[in-house]
């Protein structure tokens, strides 16, 4: 029989002028993606020339049955690393029939601060580090650890190699060539300090399309682990105890803090931050009081501190953008399984909108 | 040793100008599809110009054994995905030696319907959501289930991604692009509410062609599980209880009700199935009592009501129809195995005709 390798590969370009779209959401937990593919006429490389969509809300916890439709507009294109051809994938955000964001959607509200006057003229740039663990399926421990035990204690695991120290390779290496396929601005990858955890970075990406980077990310990272057969978590203390939590440190610049004389406005701006840590917080995903305790390279969720070269700071600042006088800082509070539309748009509202008094 | 996949895959264009049809027909239970294949002297692209075939209809309960011929009639051609090259899947329809359709063959008679002036003149058009189960080959208990048990309630399934969330869209992906290469009219995949279940779409298709895409499809996707070594399964109702059930939720158009003032004829014709939901629904599949329930995104088998953006209505008509007074409305009553040569023509009889 043909393989069905044959048929999923099937290169469409010689035989229709047709693709597969397929549009992408935030569901009603907000972080559950759901995807669904329709067919197009022909190749489409403008979101604004996608048609608008609508899904059953009704089964994603964000509609009653009885007024069921949810639209979907498109907002971001990229290339479909499974498909390939002139295929794509589509980022989009949800919103009633009456033409409003619905409650889940956080890209509206973000859209808005980014295009900001204030805001677009200092073309902020954000570096998100998403930290990720995978799990065995079915029962949900981390993918390599012993059933019913644990690997040996954290220390040769980080940027680590080899049989009994790297667990799942092939999935990050897979996910690294697919979303720069995609046109993802991913810039690495590494293992991390627990067994089973890794982490990827994309960026520098400007305003909005650093949440849309990021979220097609995580969604080909969850379609390439159910390819591999193995659970993918954005939990951020997936294993309590001695053993690291997973987080999305999210590194930012301004063109202010980019030139001349930019160090003075860091500074200013990790002040800012720092009155408003308990909102950053609130707002920066569900369950990281298990992972910022001050231990395991965090600083307390209570505390704001930000130091030079401190991995156990809130925030911290490069030796080189020390040096330079001039360059970007890392607010490391984000868990993994934070809304980067809500805190790409918070940092930029916080320290170029917000006012002390 | 070569490897059989090197022989399967092999591209005859440059040995030989003969190509391979495959004749497919729909078997004695009116669910189940049958085929065979026969070399032909060159490419051909037109139905009329195929020879007419037989098969032993004592075979598929379709004729007595001391009078099997059953004769095949192509009637619709669409490229072999399996087989590519200039190779063909031909859909065909069954006639006794005199030239009569036979007891099982729905399609003549809808063709009869399809071909009347008051129809061909409204172009009636139709999108099929075929929705089905996959199943785990052997023990028949939907693919990712554990064995002897139940996977987390439904909730993160629709359209969900993820090993623990979506099972078998390899065979869903193979199906989509084979379909597209073949020439069907598929518009759309996505994963269902169940989780192992998964809908495609086809159309919109005009008139007759609606039913032999979606029969083309759906012998396509029962060749991918073959393949899958995963079987398919198109019962309405495959797990009791609180599970959803499968359908083939059928979107249908006329040439009036996508011109201004397309509304006032959608709400005539609804207003028209109403009046026949008993005939339509002993026609809309088998089984479908167990899934029209009133629950599960389904109107109550017994009850009539239809309503925009109303999923627990028996026909659902959509926002944006209602907003620019000209669209199309959705039939949700037919079960995932009903026969779209039925389901289609009687929607256009009610509707047109009645």
């Amino acid at each position: 029989m043909a393989l069905l390798s044959d048929l999923i590969n099937l290169n469409l370009t010689a035989s229709t002028p047709k693709i597969i779209a397929e549009y992408i959401w935030i569901g009603g937990s907000g972080m559950d993606l759901r995807s669904k593919a329709r067919t197009l006429a022909g190749p489409v490389d403008d979101p604004k020339k996608l048609p608008k969509w609508n899904f059953d809300g009704s089964s994603t916890g964000q509609a009653p049955g009885e007024d069921s439709e949810v639209i979907l507009y498109p907002q971001a294109i990229f290339k479909d690393p499974f498909r390939r051809g002139n295929n794509i994938l589509v980022m989009c955000d949800a919103y009633t029939p009456a033409g409003e964001p619905i409650p889940t959607n956080k890209r509206c509200a973000a859209a808005k601060i980014f295009s900001n006057p204030e805001v677009e003229k200092e073309v902020p740039w954000y570096g998100i580090e998403q930290e990720y663990t995978l799990l065995q399926r079915n029962t949900n421990w981390p993918l390599g650890w012993p059933l019913g035990g644990f690997p040996g204690p954290q220390g040769p695991y980080y940027c680590g190699i080899g049989a009994d120290k790297a667990f799942g390779r092939d999935i990050v290496d897979a996910h690294y060539k697919a979303c720069l396929y995609a046109g993802i601005n991913i810039s690495g990858i590494n293992g991390e300090v627990m067994p089973g955890q890794w982490e990827f970075q994309v960026g520098p990406a400007v305003g909005i399309s650093a949440g849309d980077e990021l979220w097609v990310a995580r969604y080909i990272l969850e379609r390439i682990t159910e390819i591999a057969g193995v659970v993918v978590s954005f939990d951020p203390k997936p294993i309590p105890g001695d053993w690291n939590g997973a987080g999305a440190h999210t590194n930012y610049s301004t063109k202010s803090m980019r030139e001349e004389g930019g160090y003075e406005v860091i500074k200013k701006a990790i002040e800012k931050m720092g009155l408003r840590h308990k909102e950053h917080i609130a707002a920066y995903g569900d369950g990281n009081e298990r992972r910022l305790t001050g231990r395991h390279e965090t600083a307390d969720i209570n505390t704001f501190i930000w130091g030079v070269a401190n991995r156990g700071a809130s925030i911290r600042v490069g030796r080189d953008t020390e040096k330079e006088g001039k360059g970007y800082f890392e607010d490391r509070r984000p868990s993994s399984n934070m809304d980067p539309y809500v805190v790409t748009s918070m940092i930029a509202e916080t320290t170029i909108l917000w006012n002390k008094a």
